[in-house]
């Protein structure tokens, strides 16, 4: 199980500017346990989207986010929807997010931060990571985070050490800032790495004192 | 304050690379001194280089100040939290050190405590910027300094990659150092002079002056060592024919950097020299380049 927590609602405004269609994707796992992005989440979303002025072209809710397999054949049917938007908002944790980003052409935002349980992971394993960092970055990235798939968690950019787009420490693994800049570039977003992203909140990465005296903790440390 | 100087004069700007050495001894750093004074504008000295352990870069700039040299004051994000990286900043400034040089630094596993613990709780992008803020008096947590810093800061740039992602996301990077408050810029070692012609194109748009590396080669191995382990160093293959069919290896090598100093002077302001356990032979270098007498 993941916790996640809804960005506010003016920072989601701001992943949006400049993209009028917006199709919201919603998981039923641990972000409608969350109550973060289950149906009644999205439905709401739909509702704050349009009342600001957007186009809501399709919205859904799948079972589990992080399983791509499944995404993208519950995607399928609503393809024409998805295609019509100019960008997709994800309320899910950091690992769904980026399963969605990783399978729809089009730009994905992130509508959640995922809080720190200590690192737990989505239900299906794929390349995606979530560090559960609190402050999600995946709108700038395009879907890919940098924390996870950089071996440093350079936030600004490569560290200038990769060979072939390999990484320097691990030669099986591609460089994350390659992957981030060839998947910007598709989406043709590649302005977005010219932000400066100020130094991290890391204190955001520790479990909450709240959380930590809730049975739902308890459990979550069980085997 | 010789090295700003230099550069804001539009002179052809030299600065030498040194690394400390594991322990305490600092004959060799104080001889290398004596050596480079007068004939460069600015000594950079390494922050634990390729993540090996040893003297740190601080104490040895301080000794440089000391002995009347510009020191460049190399820092990395790999050791220290944010609360450190300031920490030392202050106590550079106080020690009369005066030119930065931000940088991420090599991962632990490539030096020689592969079991230490990674920081890169900054990137180098947030620590130009957090230099920025402590030369305006602050500290990254908005809380005003008894005394600010004033420093001259610098950042790296990788002219020649093997990908054109790597390539635009280096002219990006840069691009954000030069915003976050980057003044200066020293590049990885440059062998190819076309291929930095055309990163200059490039890179010229920035405004900032831009100090071009040089590696000295000391031999064929060296230079196929470089290719196939450096990221961002490529020798071309008609260099290491040429090392191999020299008789004196070591002054070709120092003819080929001297060569590559001449090439460079209308395309940069000015070059790094890194050594690499040549630091001795620097002045030689600069005077087959025709540099200094």
């Amino acid at each position: 199980m993941i916790r996640s927590e809804q960005k506010p609602f003016e920072e989601i405004l701001s992943y949006l500017e400049g993209e009028n269609r917006v199709f919201v994707l919603g998981c039923d796992g641990c972000a409608n346990a969350s109550q973060t992005g289950g149906w009644p989440q999205v439905l709401a979303m739909k509702e704050l989207l349009e009342e600001a002025g957007k186009e809501v072209t399709g919205y859904t809710v799948i079972d589990f986010l992080c399983q791509k397999a499944l995404v993208a054949s519950r995607l399928r049917p609503l393809e024409e929807k998805v295609m019509a938007a100019d960008g997709v908002l994800v309320l899910s944790c950091g690992i769904g997010i980026q399963a969605a980003a990783a399978i729809i052409k089009k730009p994905v935002h992130p509508g959640c931060n995922t809080i720190s349980l200590g690192w737990s992971r989505g239900e299906w394993q794929g390349e995606e990571r979530c560090m559960e960092c609190g402050d999600c970055l995946l709108d700038y990235t395009g879907g890919i985070c940098p924390l996870t798939a950089c071996t440093k968690g350079l936030l600004n950019g490569p560290c200038g050490g990769a060979s072939n787009g390999k990484c320097e420490l691990a030669k099986e693994k591609e460089c994350g800032w390659e992957k981030i800049y060839q998947r910007l570039k598709e989406l043709g977003k590649l302005d977005r790495l010219k932000r400066f992203i100020p130094p991290k909140d890391y204190n955001k990465m520790r479990p909450r004192p709240e959380i930590l005296s809730t049975s739902f903790w308890a459990l979550e440390q069980e085997d | 304050m010789a090295f700003k100087e230099a550069l804001e004069s539009g002179k052809f700007t030299v600065t030498a690379e040194v690394g400390p050495l594991k322990g305490t001894d600092t004959t060799e750093i104080e001889e290398v001194a004596e050596l480079l004074k007068g004939k460069v504008d600015g000594v950079n000295v390494t922050d634990q280089q390729s993540a090996v352990m040893r003297l740190g870069s601080l104490a040895t700039c301080h000794l440089l100040v000391e002995k009347g040299l510009d020191p460049i004051f190399q820092m990395t994000c790999r050791d220290r939290n944010r609360i450190a990286l300031q920490s030392d900043l202050l106590n550079a400034h106080v020690l009369g050190i005066r030119n930065v040089l931000a940088i991420t630094g090599d991962y632990p596993t490539l030096g020689d405590h592969p079991d230490a613990k990674a920081v890169y709780d900054l990137d180098s992008v947030q620590l130009v910027w957090t230099i920025r803020r402590m030369n305006e008096g602050y500290d990254l947590a908005g809380n005003e300094l008894e005394g600010k810093t004033d420093f001259f800061v610098g950042a790296v740039v990788t002219p020649v990659t093997d990908t054109d992602a790597a390539f635009e996301l280096q002219l990006i990077k840069m691009e954000k150092k030069v915003e976050a408050g980057a003044r200066f810029f020293q590049t990885q070692a440059v062998y190819d002079v076309d291929a930095f012609a055309r990163f200059m194109k490039r890179a010229e748009e920035f405004g900032v002056p831009i100090l071009a590396g040089i590696i000295p080669l000391k031999s064929v191995g060296m230079a196929r060592y470089m290719n196939k382990n450096v990221a961002g160093v490529f020798v071309p293959e008609h260099l290491i024919e040429e090392m191999a069919k020299a008789e004196e290896k070591a002054r070709k090598g120092l003819e080929i950097a001297a060569r590559l100093i001449k090439d460079l002077q209308d395309l940069c302001q000015g070059v790094h020299i890194m050594a690499i356990g040549w630091e001795k032979k620097v002045p030689e270098i600069l005077a087959l380049a025709g540099l200094v007498q």
